[in-house]
Formats: C-alpha cells, sequence, structure tokens
C-alpha cells in the first residue's frame, strides 16, 4: 500500500509510537488486573445460618393472643 | 323482605354454629394414646411448638407424634395467615405457651435442646417467651 505524503523515516516512527503505545496499554491491563484481584477464602468454621432470628420477643409478644386462642380452639392436637 | 333477611341471618348463624359444633366435637379432647403418652414423659413439648418423641419412642409412637405435627403445622398455617405472620413465628409463640401450660411430671425441652421434666416451678424457656 502507498501512503501519500509519509517518508520512510515518517512510516517508521508511526510505527514505533505505535508499537510503544501498545505496550503501555497491554502493561495498564496486566498491571490493573493484578491490583483489582478480589481474593475470596473460604471461612475455616462452618457457615451457621441461625433461622431462629425470624422470630423476635416483639414477634412473640404480638402472636402471643393469637396463639393462646389457637390452642384453646384445638385441644385435641394440643 | 325485612322478615326474608333476618331468616337468612338466622339460617347462617345456625349454619355457623352447625360447622364450629362439629369441628369442635373433632378436637374436643386428646386421643388417650396422646393423653396416656403425655402423662408418662413418653412424648414432650418443643420450643418450636411441634410435639416431640422423648428417646426413640415406638414406631406407634412415632406416628402418633406425626400426625399431631402435621394438625398442629395445619392449624399454625391457618392462623399465622390471618394474623399476617410466618408459620415458624406462630409456631414459636405457640411453643412458648405449651411449655408454660405443661403439667408437673410432663416433658418439655429446654432452649438447650435437653428433655426436661415440668416442676412445682416455672419452666426453662427461650428467652423470647413472654
Amino acid at each position: 500500500m502507498k501512503q501519500a505524503g509519509l517518508t520512510k523515516q515518517e512510516r517508521r516512527t508511526t510505527f514505533e509510537t505505535m508499537r510503544g503505545t501498545m505496550a503501555i496499554l497491554l502493561g495498564g491491563v496486566l498491571a490493573g488486573g493484578t491490583a483489582a484481584c478480589v481474593n475470596v477464602s473460604a471461612p475455616d468454621k462452618p457457615i451457621v445460618i441461625n433461622l431462629n432470628i425470624n422470630v423476635t420477643q416483639e414477634v412473640v409478644y404480638r402472636l402471643d393472643n393469637e396463639a393462646k386462642s389457637l390452642i384453646k380452639q384445638n385441644p385435641g392436637i394440643f | 323482605m325485612t322478615y326474608a333477611k333476618n331468616f337468612r341471618t338466622v339460617l347462617m348463624v345456625a349454619g355457623a354454629l352447625a360447622v364450629t359444633g362439629v369441628s369442635a366435637v373433632a378436637f374436643a379432647q386428646r386421643d388417650p394414646a396422646y393423653a396416656a403418652a403425655r402423662a408418662e414423659g413418653k412424648v414432650g413439648e418443643q420450643p418450636d411448638g411441634y410435639l416431640g418423641v422423648v428417646g426413640a419412642g415406638t414406631p406407634e409412637l412415632r406416628a402418633l407424634v406425626n400426625s399431631i405435627n402435621i394438625q398442629r403445622k395445619a392449624a399454625y398455617t391457618q392462623k399465622a395467615q390471618a394474623s399476617g405472620a410466618t408459620v415458624e413465628q406462630m409456631a414459636f409463640t405457640s411453643g412458648c405457651n405449651l411449655i408454660q401450660q405443661t403439667s408437673a411430671g410432663e416433658k418439655y425441652k429446654t432452649p438447650s435442646g435437653a428433655w426436661a421434666t415440668r416442676g412445682a416451678g416455672a419452666p426453662e424457656r427461650d428467652s423470647r417467651c413472654i
């Protein structure tokens, strides 16, 4: 391909500049990749999910009368 | 018009009474096998609102407890929906009451998970119970 208006010297300079830019970009991606890496390690203790967290004392207060009447209404199963 | 309306109301009340009467008969009292197992400490109340078998138990006893627990869960579910609560919340609150209502000699499960025999004093319950 013939590039009009550019001498051989100019073309080489352009090529080298591009190569330099690509090297910097590649380096940046690599460095960035390392910096953004998040290390996830499994805990050594087993994960315990406490299901009782759904029942607070506030809930017990609110439902206490309902529970009492439910028990009274079904003496055969309580 | 008014008479017809009144008559209809009377019919509805009578119908409601009949339904209540039938369900009251169905759940009138404890099954004799259940009553005996409770008195003998073979079954006990748990903090989660369900009945538990103390020790290994017999297949018959485990079937009895399962049957009662299924009925309890149905009752909790119905009441929980009416109260805008979860089944677990309704069951737990009932469990607090059921342990409180145990008679001397009956078994109940403490928050630590061990079976205890109800004595004369207050039972050992979860700190959230009131």
